[in-house]
């Protein structure tokens, strides 16, 4: 194990050397981010490469103006809320749903399955899925959408605001100061869309696109590959992770994702509006969708006072340089969604780095 | 007090938010030198005997779980928190909220299990309590117990004794009865390979303390917010830095592939059954077997030691000689979305 770390160290030496400056690698993936951090391996790497948190975190890229809005839903007494765990705790303009569990409203899910459970257990209420999360939850959303129009189940909405990886990533390459020099791509959510979907960022870009595993060695690996792909600047799709990944993903899932949703512009946390980067419910689901049968809107809105969510989201800034980190905002009092959801740049740093005890 | 001034579930959690609610709400209300002390059991002195007197709830969906239930749990976990403090545990009371509705048929079977959780630690329940309110004012069933024992003459635990040095030690793997819950809650395809580690560790405690009565230092039963938890109170009370080897704290794999799934820091779950011990470093290879000699220490592992440090943390060496901090456990665990 030390001489595959040893050769990682070989190969962050030498990118450096040929990009003459410390390397920036972007792991757009919330678990990878939590993984690193937990396997110690920021402590581990020299001080030349920099691991930048990427907008991997499906809580933290969800734009204010839908979790206001999903607050709004949650303040009606004809709707019950089904929602990932991670989303509860999330600040929006007047409080979070964690604090209003009290009204019995708010049902924490692990699966779209669980909606499509409870809106079959509470015939006489509205069950509103909060659709977020990238292409792993989608196929999920979109098999429950196909089963409650199968079995005509009137009483379930979704309210959509899935988010496709690639444009993220294209996006973050067009912004003129990125400081991304390779990305280490998210190990799930390629599983769907396959290794091939990231050539069209190789073939612009010229950026090395790794695909990872989660284990603590596969991301040395990948980073590994990365550096060595800068050093020889030969950027290419790779991945570390053939055992779960395909070059051409899941072709079933590809499938109903397409058949079940349109992708159109959407807003992101700190990326602002991306093409063709949300999937919306299409109009064959009409009387499933949240935004079309409960009236509910929502509107880009700007992050919360001083929360710099956005810059850390788009790897110009690590959470510490935020002037609320460890200060107004903690785990336990988050300002923004980054310090919330445990795969949140922000709580990782906190939770894993912060060499300040608790009662100081 | 933060968010809000109501009572969250989080500050049941077991973590920061639980230790605020503690020092700023419930300790303010009642001050005094036993209470404040916040150990696992009181002591008190009664004539020439020193007894232990401790006092839990147990509030656990679903109320039968691979591994135990609420009545085993609510008989050892109670027993636990005496054994830790030195005591051999006499007698417990145990009070039950039921609510309205119940299946006699589910009451028996909690009940029966509670007894014969008592019977093999060789104590009675000696008094006890019932309240039935209406349906929906509580979840089936919950059940308080109290304990009293009697503090071992050889036992010298506390924070106090804890120096630079010492070796600690876990009884067996960790994790395992946080995650069965959750995954038998939620249903995950793990749930029946994982079994929660409900039991007493009255008997380990016992023989440690029997055999190397002032070398143990401090054991604590890892309970809610984990061995995280355990960890930096230790550190915390004694302003000394605590080092963790990854590689060396047992789990069960069923175990860590479920909390991975859920994106959880298994050093964060719940135990049922398990004891940290602190021990000093000379005694730690025989208090290591002791542990392995008793039916619930197996899996018993020497995790790390207590180190001088001008900052007092407990870092954990990670399988790939990376550093990173553990921390007392922020909130309520949530699991994440992919």
């Amino acid at each position: 194990m030390l001489e595959r770390i040893n050769r990682a160290y070989i190969q962050i030496a030498r990118a450096q050397k040929s990009l003459g400056r410390k390397i920036n690698i972007m792991e757009v993936c919330g678990t990878h981010t939590v993984n690193v951090f937990r396997a110690g391996l920021r402590d581990a790497f020299p001080e030349g490469m920099r691991l930048l948190s990427g907008p991997g975190c499906p809580v933290c890229i969800t734009d204010q103006g839908y979790i206001d809005a999903v607050l709004s839903l949650a303040d009606r007494d004809d709707c019950i809320i089904a929602t990932y765990g991670d989303m509860i705790r999330v600040p929006g303009r007047n409080g979070s749903l964690e604090q209003r569990t009290n009204r019995g409203n708010i049902k924490i899910v692990l699966s779209a399955e669980d909606a499509l459970k409870l809106a079959k257990q509470n015939p006489d209420k509205k069950i509103v899925f909060v659709a977020i999360g990238f292409e792993t939850t989608a196929p999920a959303t979109a098999v429950i959408a196909n089963e409650a129009i199968e079995q005509g189940i009137k009483n379930l909405f979704i309210f959509s605001n899935h988010k496709l990886v690639i444009p993220a990533m294209k996006a973050l390459l067009s912004e003129k100061n990125h400081k991304i020099d390779a990305f280490m791509c998210p190990g799930h959510v390629s599983v769907i869309i396959g290794s091939d979907a990231y050539k069209p960022i190789v073939e612009q870009f010229k950026r090395p696109c790794v695909v990872a595993g989660f284990e603590p060695m596969q991301i040395v690996e990948a980073i590994s590959e990365i550096c060595r792909q800068l050093a020889d600047n030969t950027p290419a799709v790779d991945s570390v992770y053939p055992a779960a990944v395909t070059a051409a993903g899941n072709k079933t899932a590809q499938k109903i994702i397409e058949e079940t949703f349109d992708a159109v512009d959407g807003c992101w946390r700190g990326l602002g509006n991306i093409d063709k980067s949300t999937l919306k419910l299409k109009g064959k689901f009409s009387e499933l969708d949240a935004e079309k049968q409960l009236g509910v809107k929502f509107i880009h809105e700007e992050d919360l006072t001083g929360c710099q969510c956005g810059q850390v989201l788009c790897g110009l800034m690590d959470p510490p340089d935020c002037g609320l980190f460890a200060k107004s905002c903690t785990p336990d009092t988050p300002v923004g969604p980054c310090m919330v959801s445990s795969e949140g740049a922000c709580a990782a740093w906190f939770k894993y780095t912060r060499r300040k005890r608790r009662n100081q | 007090m933060t968010a809000g001034d109501k009572i969250l579930l989080a500050h049941g959690g077991g973590g920061r938010l639980t230790d605020e609610l503690i020092h700023s709400v419930i300790l303010p209300a009642f001050e005094n030198q036993t209470l404040n002390k916040l150990t696992d059991s009181a002591e008190i002195r009664l004539g020439k005997d020193n007894i232990c007197f401790t006092t839990d709830s147990y509030v656990v969906k679903p109320l039968f779980f691979n591994g135990g239930d609420i009545g085993k749990l609510a008989v050892c976990g109670t027993i636990n928190d005496l054994a830790v403090a030195g005591a051999k545990p006499v007698a417990l009371s145990l009070s039950l909220i039921i609510e309205e509705g119940l299946e006699i048929s589910i009451l028996k079977k909690i009940l029966a299990s509670a007894a014969q959780a008592a019977k093999e630690e060789n104590i009675s329940i000696v008094c006890g309590d019932t309240k039935v309110v209406e349906a929906g004012s509580a979840d089936k069933i919950f059940i308080n117990t109290s304990g009293v024992g009697l503090k071992l003459s050889k036992a010298e635990v506390g924070f106090e004794k804890i120096a630079a040095g010492d070796k600690i030690i876990v009884s067996g793997t960790i994790g395992d009865h946080g995650m069965t819950i959750m995954s038998q809650r939620e249903g995950m395809k793990f749930e029946s390979e994982m079994k929660s580690d409900c039991g007493s560790v009255a008997q380990i405690c016992a023989k440690e303390i029997e055999v190397l009565d002032s070398d143990i230092k401090f054991m604590r039963d890892p309970t809610r917010g984990g061995l995280a938890a355990t960890l930096s109170e230790i550190s915390d009370q004694t302003d000394l830095g605590i080092e963790i080897q990854e590689t060396q704290i047992p789990v069960n794999p069923t175990t860590q592939a479920a909390a991975d799934m859920l994106g959880f820091d298994i050093l964060n779950i719940a135990n049922e059954g398990k004891v940290v011990i602190v021990v000093s470093g000379q005694k730690a290879d025989e208090c290591l077997e002791i542990c392995k000699s008793c039916q619930n220490g197996k899996d018993a592992a020497i995790i790390g030691q207590i180190v001088k440090s001008s900052e007092p943390l407990v870092e954990l060496i990670t399988m790939i000689k990376g550093r990173r901090i553990v921390q007392m456990p922020y909130g309520r665990e949530l699991p994440r979305i992919c």
